[in-house]
């Protein structure tokens, strides 16, 4: 065993690399869960966004518009849940499941050509001299844009619900849609918004897996990334910031274990791989221990299903 | 314009009939998507739905049903019962893993004994072993109030690890010149789970799961917890009332789901797998998911949703060797399926209404 192959600076800059997808689609089911959808499909958006990235980028040899498709297939395929539970009012655990099972099939169908295929590599950000300066330059200025893009993405989401009116809107809709229906907001139309929000977050998310993380395709890759991402919704008690805590938490825990791998630790590879994921539910469980605060803090309609005229 | 009108009462002719329906949009849609991947609808259709039951080489492809039934049955019959009381166990995989590896783990342990004793020990430890992996999301729920969708779902994953680590380590078949994956169970006497009718597919997890449907009928229709876990399901403020336990429902559903998914775990280990190896999941404990809606949560209906489910599975394997369509199709087509049956269930408690709203 060799822990000094581990070095802080390095171990830390790809904490933020690990932790990109899986904020990027914990901020998107944020804002859905915000307006009181809890949509269980992230696995499956995850990895639809993930082949179309994918795909769009090898075809077009442009890692932007594989990122732009990958949003739109995530999109789309939340769109697909939004119809179930808005307009035909389906269980939202089961259509996300759905979703899930479906996204995890079409997209091994997509990805059957884009095997072995090389992505065009996305590019590091020219921070000029900033990316120099030692230890912090290469923690925090030689990444890639999307890990800029995920932390701008949970500012503004921050600041939307926080101070903008459609957030205020878009929370009113989750608290209580029988009254914002009553104010005349349209509960249907903003919920559908913000799945499709949602959507696009997962998937953008699971093209950073694929085009800048892994970066190849393979089937069913995102590997819990989506669950992970649900987890850490309920984590952050619904907020931004702590959300973020929770992405860096899970992100410094895979890249630990791996580096523990390379080190050859003595314990077996699984109990390590296992790691990031019993971590997550101890950290579920000290959550929601603490006297209720993790269910005090959800929306109250999260799940419920709205129809007008009843 | 359209709109939807409540009844007043769910529709019972809807309740039945919405599955058919369902199936019968994934069988149109399904065979769009199969052309546009440049086969012949019909005759993917015909490949995947008739040829296996009624086909030329029927004979060969009719044992295989109740195989890839059982498991599916016996998984989906627990979780309709957590489903309906809106307890949702949807980690029936890792239950169905660490089900298999503490069952398989006994009769390695036993190796090469040879008694009467040992397969029920196995069956036994299979079934305590999904219990206890499903007793983990259930007692953190009942606790800590937990949400059992993510630790349950979760613990899936770590349960894929833990078969990697046995398949590779800890029951690594010690003369298997260092190939992955246990001894071969199935050609163990004493601990194989044999085909009890020659040709049928008929082994000991088929019989699990007949019986299991039989004692969900029972338990639903003509006991006291079978009722406590309708009115938790249709009115949760109401059971409390009546002085039904949330904890004890939720615990109770966990039991049931896992313990079952353990034993279809390990009957599919000792019988159709033959040993631990780390492809051992093949993902029945999600599509018994599809099965659990489909059959309507109800254990007749699951029983026929699970022999349909099985019908794709095996035709899907049949059609990937005959027309060369992908494997990932008929994933996609199961997962369409419960997209169809979810939309289309509107029509059980709603009236679909055209033009203006009457004042």
């Amino acid at each position: 065993m060799d822990l000094s192959v581990i070095s802080p600076a390095v171990l830390l800059a790809s904490l933020m690399v690990a932790a990109t997808p899986i904020l990027l689609a914990a901020i998107g089911e944020l804002v859905c869960e915000k307006s009181g959808v809890l949509n269980l499909g992230v696995e499956g958006m995850m990895i639809t966004g993930a082949i179309c990235g994918f795909a769009m980028a090898v075809e077009t040899g442009s890692p932007l518009v594989g990122f732009l498709g990958a949003a739109a297939g995530g999109a789309l395929l939340a769109l697909l849940f939004g119809v179930l539970t808005q307009l035909l009012l389906a269980n939202q655990v089961a259509s996300g499941l759905a979703l899930t099972l479906f996204g995890i099939g079409i997209s091994a169908l997509i990805g059957q050509g884009y095997r072995g295929v090389k992505p065009p590599p996305t590019t590091r950000l020219d921070l000029g001299p900033l990316s120099e300066i030692p230890f912090l330059g290469r923690l925090l200025f030689s990444h890639d844009w999307v890990v800029y893009f995920g932390l701008a993405l949970t500012l503004g989401v921050w600041l939307f619900l926080r101070y903008s009116r459609a957030g205020l809107v878009l929370r009113a809709v989750g608290e209580s849609h029988d009254a914002a229906h009553a104010l005349g907001y349209k509960v249907v139309a903003i919920r559908f918004a913000a799945i499709a929000f949602g959507g696009a977050c997962a998937g953008l998310g699971g093209a950073y897996l694929s085009l800048v993380r892994v970066p190849q395709w393979t089937d069913g890759m995102t590997a819990g990334a989506g669950w992970i991402a649900l987890a850490i919704v309920v984590f952050g008690s619904w907020r931004p910031g702590r959300i973020l805590l929770g992405a860096y938490l899970f992100g410094g825990m895979t890249v630990l274990q791996l580096n523990l791998q390379a080190a050859q630790l003595p314990v077996p590879v699984e109990v390590l791989s296992m790691s990031p994921f019993v971590l997550t539910i101890v950290v579920l469980v000290i959550m929601s221990a603490g006297r209720g605060r993790a269910s005090t803090a959800a929306p109250a309609m999260l799940g419920r299903v709205f129809h007008a005229s009843s | 314009m359209i709109r939807l009108e409540k009844r007043p009462e769910p529709s019972r002719g809807w309740t039945a009939l919405t599955p058919v329906l369902a199936v019968v949009l994934t069988m149109i849609a399904g065979g769009a998507l199969f052309a546009l991947l440049g086969k012949d609808p019909f005759v993917a259709m015909k490949t995947i739905f008739w040829d296996p039951i009624l086909g030329e080489y029927a004979f060969y492809y009719r044992g295989q049903l109740l195989v890839k039934a059982a498991p599916l049955v016996l998984i989906a019959v627990g979780l309709s019962l957590g489903f309906r009381a809106g307890v949702w166990n949807i980690g029936a995989e890792g239950q169905y893993i660490v089900g298999a590896l503490c069952g398989g783990a006994v009769g390695l342990a036993f190796y090469p004994a040879e008694g009467w004793y040992i397969f029920p020990l196995m069956v036994v430890a299979g079934a305590l072993g999904g219990w206890l992996w499903a007793m983990i999301p259930g007692i953190l729920k009942t606790r800590f109030n937990t949400n059992e969708i993510l630790v349950s779902l979760l613990l899936v994953y770590v349960a894929e690890q833990l078969l990697a680590a046995s398949a590779l380590r800890w029951l690594k078949n010690p003369e298997g010149q260092g190939f992955p994956g246990s001894r071969n169970l199935a050609q163990y006497p004493a601990a194989s789970n044999p085909e009890l009718i020659a040709g049928t597919g008929m082994h000991w997890g088929v019989v699990a799961a007949m019986i299991a449907v039989i004692f969900a009928y029972v338990l639903l229709n003509r006991h006291m917890t079978g009722f406590h876990i309708r009115l938790a399901g249709q009115a949760p403020r109401a059971a409390r009332f009546s002085g039904v336990s949330p904890s004890r429902l939720v615990l109770f559903c966990f039991s049931v789901s896992g313990a079952l998914a353990g034993l279809a775990g390990l009957f599919e280990l000792t019988g159709p797998a033959g040993q631990i190896s780390i492809d051992f999941n093949v993902g029945y404990g999600f599509t018994a998911i599809i099965v659990a809606f489909l059959g309507r949560l109800h254990p007749v209906g699951i029983l026929l949703a699970g022999l349909l489910m099985a019908l794709t599975y095996i035709g899907g394997e049949a059609a990937q060797s005959t027309l060369g369509l992908p494997a990932a199709a008929i994933q996609a087509f199961q997962g369409m399926l419960l997209f169809f049956l979810l939309a289309v269930d509107v029509l059980i408690n709603f009236r679909v209404r055209f033009g203006r709203a009457m004042a």
